[in-house]
């Protein structure tokens, strides 16, 4: 059984195109969960991925646990010989063979004793089982990445890399496929590397944040971390979020709603295909969020916390971010204008209730 | 000899014409592999050079080209020269030099399909086959060459038709010398020199049989894959 120890994964890049330069400086990432490489388009969060997968040759070195993959002193392990499985952005489903022999092609390539992960596993974890004898012709956009996928995972890889498998779908396609990723990540005991420009993907899927921009690595932070200051890139597009870790209780078929639960307090969202005590994120955007002094007696808004005023600060011309906690200690931030702030009356301390408009599962 | 419609006719041309042509093939498959790869994979400019280099036999006339390998494959070029030193024999004038000849005349026929049958693979699926444990040759094995096999048939077709048409450069270095370098295209012509029309007809008709044959099981064939792979 690897520890985390012996995953952590130590790096340095310098890679030159020209018009644009990859240059992280010395970096380790954690050896477990999900690490999300998180940035504009051109910032180099690709690039970077493909350094580590061996598709890119810079400078610099490369040490996953104790192996070296990279080293100033010429060593470079050829892509086929690093225990590494890398989703691509666009499908990469080879045309002339079955789903069935693609998911193989991996498979077949390592040796019996470093098979961790069974078809049978990967199969049922991406719900692809009805398209084995299907040419990757006939599926759709999400049902491509989900096969990419399993074929990744049967090469029991001892890291994951995925470069934005989602940004080529559909809405509909990527709403498909989040749940599957989603549960990859509470049911697979390997590190991935996710590199996304979706803010809302960072929040269902990360557990650490990679930051980079123009080629650079701005900074590292756990999601929580990233999540606290109001001024995090991941606020750039939707404004402030608040991600809470959550656990099914129970469903309310008769009006199709599901319970979650975190610490004291509860949601109700729209009905779930999920188990009652699966762990999930849910994420409210603080826009979403508005406050009142009392507790409202009659209102068509369902999730209502109790909560106490921490913190405000301008977030924009007339705009305040409010941040509030629930009795528990859970943050909830909200975005609201001055001009109601002023109205309300409110003040750092006090108890005011947050009505929230919308959970969001997926936007 | 046969006798066909009354007259006597020689098939020794048509052997050695399929013997060349089948041989030039083989040929240019294997060196056109790793030629028409490096083309389609080079991004430097050195890339370019060659692909006019290569492509450069279907705009010279055969005679010019014919010329150049008389003097490359003759005892003091050299090509010749080197031969000379394995074998007594020379190299102009002989099947060797046939089969040399046509694979310099037929290169561009082999080379610029599989150029373009492996510039659309894309490069991520390969990139995927290598994150998947694929090793280069593995690669080229389990992905290249089964999505490239409409490449490949058109490469060997071309090439193949493209030697059992060929007449200038052969007579520049081959000469005509019955039963060793006389091919059909050169005994169609010999025929019509001294008026056997018969004989002529014949072969004549024959090759048009056959390139109709050949081009109709290729586009045949090209069109069923195209139905598999969609």
């Amino acid at each position: 059984m690897n520890t985390d120890n012996n995953r952590t994964i130590r790096a340095r890049f310098h890679l030159d195109f020209g018009a644009f330069a990859l240059d992280t400086g010395e970096f380790s990432l954690p050896g477990s969960g999900v690490t999300a490489i998180f940035g504009h388009s051109g910032s180099g969060k690709t690039t970077l991925l493909r350094c580590m997968a061996g598709l890119e040759q810079g400078e610099g070195y490369l040490r996953f646990g104790e192996d070296t993959w990279q080293d100033a002193n010429r060593k470079f392990l050829p892509v086929h010989q690093r225990p590494l499985a890398y989703v691509f952005q666009e499908a990469t489903l080879f045309p002339h063979m079955d789903v069935r022999r693609n998911l193989e092609y991996g498979l077949r390539r390592i040796p019996k004793e470093r098979r961790r992960i069974t078809p049978e596993q990967a199969i049922e974890w991406t719900g692809v089982g009805h398209l084995l004898d299907r040419s990757p012709v006939r599926l759709s956009g999400g049902e491509r990445q989900r096969v990419a996928i399993a074929r990744a995972l049967l090469t029991s890889p001892r890291l994951l890399l995925m470069d934005e498998p989602l940004s080529a779908l559909d809405i509909r396609s990527k709403r498909e496929i989040l749940p599957y990723l989603e549960r990859l990540h509470r049911e697979l005991d390997i590190p991935v590397l996710y590199v996304t420009h979706s803010p809302a993907e960072v929040e269902r899927l990360a557990d650490q944040v990679v930051f980079m921009e123009d080629g650079r690595i701005t900074a590292i932070e756990t999601l929580a971390e990233a999540t606290s200051r109001i001024d995090s890139p991941l606020f750039f597009d939707e404004g402030p979020v608040t991600v809470i870790e959550a656990n099914v209780d129970h469903h309310d078929d008769a009006y199709h709603l599901t319970r979650v639960t975190f610490g004291d307090h509860g949601l109700w969202l729209p009905r779930q295909p999920l188990e009652p005590g699966t762990a999930l994120r849910v994420r409210i955007l603080a826009r979403d969020v508005s406050l009142i002094r009392s507790a409202p007696e009659e209102t068509s808004i369902l999730n209502v916390l109790p909560v106490i005023i921490t913190g405000m600060e301008p977030t924009g011309p007339g705009k305040l971010a409010v941040t509030t906690e629930t009795r528990d200690g859970q943050t909830l931030l909200t975005e609201i204008t001055r001009k109601s702030a002023e109205t309300l009356g409110l003040e750092i301390g006090q108890h005011v209730h947050a009505q929230i408009k919308a959970v969001a599962m997926m936007e | 000899m046969i006798e066909l419609f009354g007259v006597e006719l020689d098939l020794a041309p048509v052997w050695l014409t399929l013997k060349v042509a089948a041989l030039t093939t083989v040929i240019l498959i294997v060196i056109g592999s790793p030629i028409g790869w490096w083309l389609a994979r080079s991004k430097s400019r050195l890339g370019v050079v060659f692909e006019a280099v290569v492509a450069l036999p279907l705009v010279l006339p055969p005679t010019v080209l014919g010329f150049y390998l008389l003097i490359g494959l003759g005892p003091h070029g050299p090509i010749g020269s080197m031969w000379s030193l394995v074998s007594e024999n020379n190299l102009t004038f002989s099947f060797a030099g046939l089969v040399i000849a046509s694979v310099f005349y037929s290169l561009p026929f082999a080379v610029q399909p599989l150029m373009h049958a492996f510039e659309s693979i894309g490069e991520r699926r390969l990139e995927a086959a290598a994150t998947l444990g694929a090793s280069p040759m593995d690669r080229f094995f389990s992905v290249v060459l089964p999505l490239s096999q409409r490449g490949y048939l058109t490469a060997a077709t071309l090439a193949f038709a493209h030697t059992v048409g060929e007449f200038g450069v052969i007579l520049m270095i081959g000469g005509n010398i019955p039963g060793q370098t006389q091919v059909v295209s050169i005994a169609i012509y010999d025929h019509v020199e001294v008026m056997e029309y018969t004989q002529a007809h014949i072969l004549s008709a024959g090759m048009m049989l056959f390139s109709f044959a050949v081009l109709l099981i290729v586009y045949g064939l090209n069109r069923r894959m195209e139905v598999k792979i969609g």
